[in-house]
């Protein structure tokens, strides 16, 4: 050891900058680094990690549906189905010519105007080739490999019902969004809300973590309306027919429960396939039931009674001198059709006389004419949650003359849309109670009002079964094996100069079966009838007639219209059943239902 | 005491090996389990679409239009027009 420690050399003398040089070198090369890393590290950070997770996270859109329309038996009126959408890059597609003649056979086109479809649009990257098509069509061309050929899964609005319920329903845009109808009124229930959630994708594009963010898709509720459309497409089906036979411009139908308001029918002609969306225009979109209003004309007649009645100012009995068929207010001279002399109420409502219900209006006054027709809620709003409701227009009685009371008092000079004329009928079925008039079913129900007394309600009925007995003037609204209750109008249509048209009328018929203890209530209104007579009783009361004989028959509603559950009292056997069973899903609806039949009660 | 020194790190550097493993274990089951939830998913679009297409082919299927004009044309079918409503109504009391 001390040998080799004296062969050391010994050292020599280091210089200094030695030293420092390596040690200078070691610590830039340390700032380097470390400077890299904090570029990177800090500076670059964000940029760095957001590339970084654009190669393995991704964001996955959760589809939500919409949610489906419903009928109150649970048929579906509105759908969403899953449709897949074909489109194209031009060029790449024209670049192999046996795909191009093979993709136009599948799509149905011919392949000489495809091609020139797509040589017109080869600077485009992207064009749609088909309409939406069913997810097993797509696969088929896609299948073929054809190149620059994708397709985009979407969903699309079905509406199996097709134009029996069109306008009802409504039906939505391209975008998804309710345009018309209910899918317009219901949107914020129907839509539902797209989901999202952030992913690990590995090279192969499996997921393999899915923990990161997550908003859950939320599907839009269903929809359910009030409407049995077993009774929509046969009340469509009549209405139609009826138009056709006569050859009238339009038409509207409602049918409703007149115990609970809801509403089972609601149709209007001209209608449209909101499957078709070239038919989705004006006036077939126009659900005239409820977005038009009319003069109501002689079926007012039956509210004016009421409330003379009601005012005790007329008895049943009460008889009305309506002299030779004619009568002079002022300047204005009301005429009968059919004069008849002295008659009682009765006889006056079955003849439909003109003459009679002025001298009762006359009578009564303005200001008593007026409340009757408020009582029956022909100046409050339906409320059904359907989008452009017309208004009715009640002029107030201060503001009427001697003309105005008269004419009002005979169904001029004031107009409702169809639904008033049905609500107001509805409670002179339900022994006074009007109802709350309903076409969603998932509306909480409102209890009825009560509109006028049992009695006068029980009164008003007996004498419309002299309306449509033989010897009044709607014998075709008659149905075998039921009584019926109802009255015809015949209203004249103002022309476009403000005056009445004699030659444009719109032919009503509303009443309600069974007489007795009414379950349905109905208005038919053809409007312009060209062929086959005008008046109401000719051209509605057949349809009413024929309409309510299905209707009675599907609702198995008996005869006497006794035993119906929702008149019934609560405590007693239900021995047939009125109206069909309740979906599962609706069952918690139905008690809600059944709290309102109490409230409807009519043991006054 | 001595002895005692040394075993604690020995102990420490095979529970963390082995925790090691653990946690391999389980990232890959989560994987596994997460790749079966998407089939899961998927499956259920997939069936949801198909629910959605059965009940609209159901509704086209029995769609009144159409049973109506086959009850009529194909089958000859007519409306009963004159018929008599028998009263079934049990009697109340006996139902119960």
């Amino acid at each position: 050891m001390s040998a080799r420690r004296s062969v050391t050399p010994p050292a020599e003398p280091v210089g200094g900058w030695r030293r420092a040089f390596v040690l200078g070198a070691l610590g830039v090369g340390a700032c380097v680094v470390f400077g890299r890393a904090f570029q990177l590290q800090v500076i670059d950070q964000d940029f760095l990690a957001a590339e970084g997770s654009k190669r393995f996270i991704r964001n996955v859109v959760i589809p939500a549906h919409r949610g489906a329309i419903v009928d109150r038996r649970g048929e579906p009126l509105a759908l969403s189905a899953p449709v897949e959408s074909l489109w194209a890059v031009p060029q790449a597609l024209l670049d192999s010519p046996q795909h191009v003649e093979a993709v136009a056979k599948l799509l149905g086109r011919r392949p000489a105007e495809f091609r020139k479809f797509l040589e017109a649009r080869t600077e485009r990257k992207f064009v749609y080739i088909s309409d939406p098509l069913s997810p097993a069509e797509a696969k088929r061309v896609l299948s073929l490999g054809a190149p620059g050929v994708f397709s985009d899964p979407a969903y699309a609005r079905y509406y199996p019902a097709g134009e029996v319920a069109g306008q009802i329903v409504g039906f939505c845009g391209r975008d998804g969004a309710g345009l018309e109808g209910i899918e317009k009124s219901q949107e914020s229930v129907l839509r539902g809300k797209q989901g999202s959630r952030r992913v690990i994708r590995d090279r192969a594009g499996r997921i393999v973590e899915d923990n990161l963010e997550f908003a859950e898709a939320q599907s839009g509720e269903d929809v359910q309306l009030t409407i049995d459309l077993r009774i929509q497409y046969l009340a469509y089906r009549e209405l139609k027919d009826a138009v056709i036979r006569h050859k009238a411009k339009g038409g509207s139908i409602v049918i409703a429960d007149s115990a609970t308001g809801d509403i089972l029918a609601v149709a209007s002609q001209p209608g449209f396939n909101p499957n078709n969306p070239g038919e989705r225009k004006p006036p077939g979109t126009r659900n005239r039931a409820i977005v038009d209003s009319f003069e109501p004309g002689s079926t007012a007649k039956p509210l004016l009674v009421a409330q003379a009645l009601e005012l005790g100012l007329f008895q049943p009995t009460s008889t009305v001198d309506t002299g030779p068929g004619w009568f002079k207010v002022g300047a204005l001279t009301v005429r009968d059709v059919h004069p008849g002399g002295v008659m009682d109420l009765a006889k006056i409502l079955a003849k439909s006389s003109n003459v009679g219900a002025a001298k009762i209006g006359l009578t009564l006054g303005p200001e008593a004419v007026w409340s009757g027709f408020q009582r029956f809620g022909i100046a409050e709003p339906i409320y059904t949650g359907f989008p452009g409701e017309a208004g009715s227009v009640l002029r107030h009685y201060s503001e009427w003359g001697q003309i105005a009371t008269a004419t009002a008092s005979y169904g001029y000079g004031w107009s409702v849309n169809a639904l008033h004329m049905v609500r107001a009928y509805a409670a002179l079925a339900n022994d006074g109670l009007m109802p709350h008039l309903r076409l969603i079913r998932n509306t909480r129900p409102v209890p009825p009002q009560r509109a006028i007394s049992a009695n006068t309600a029980r009164e008003v009925r007996h004498m419309l079964e002299t309306v449509v007995a033989p010897g009044g003037s709607a014998t075709r609204a008659a149905i075998h094996g039921y009584q019926v209750a109802g009255k015809t109008g015949t209203a004249r249509k103002l022309s476009d100069t403000g005056v009445y048209d004699p030659n444009r009328h719109q032919a009503l018929f509303v009443g309600m079966v069974p007489a007795e203890r009414p379950r349905l209530v109905g208005l038919v209104v053809i409007d312009e009838p060209g062929d086959g007579g005008y008046y109401g009783g000719l051209v509605a009361a057949p349809v009413f007639s024929n309409v309510m004989q299905g209707a009675a028959r599907l609702l198995q509603i008996s005869p006497d219209g006794t035993d119906t559950p929702d008149l019934a009292p609560p405590d007693a056997p239900r021995l047939t059943v009125a109206l069909p069973p309740e979906t599962p899903a609706s069952a918690p609806k139905a008690k809600a239902g059944a709290a309102l039949v109490k409230v409807a009660e009519p043991r006054l | 005491m001595k002895r005692g020194t040394l075993m604690i790190p020995l102990l420490l550097i095979a529970a963390i090996i082995v925790s090691a493993l653990a946690v391999v274990r389980t990232k890959h089951e989560n994987r596994a389990l997460v790749a079966e939830l998407e089939t899961l998913r998927t499956e259920r679009e997939r069936l949801d679409m198909e629910w959605a297409q059965l009940q609209l082919e159901e509704a086209t299927l029995a769609s009144n239009n159409r049973v109506e004009r086959i009850a009529r044309e194909q089958l000859g079918m007519v409306e009963p027009r004159d018929y008599e409503i028998v009263d079934q109504t049990p009697v109340a009391g006996a139902a119960r």
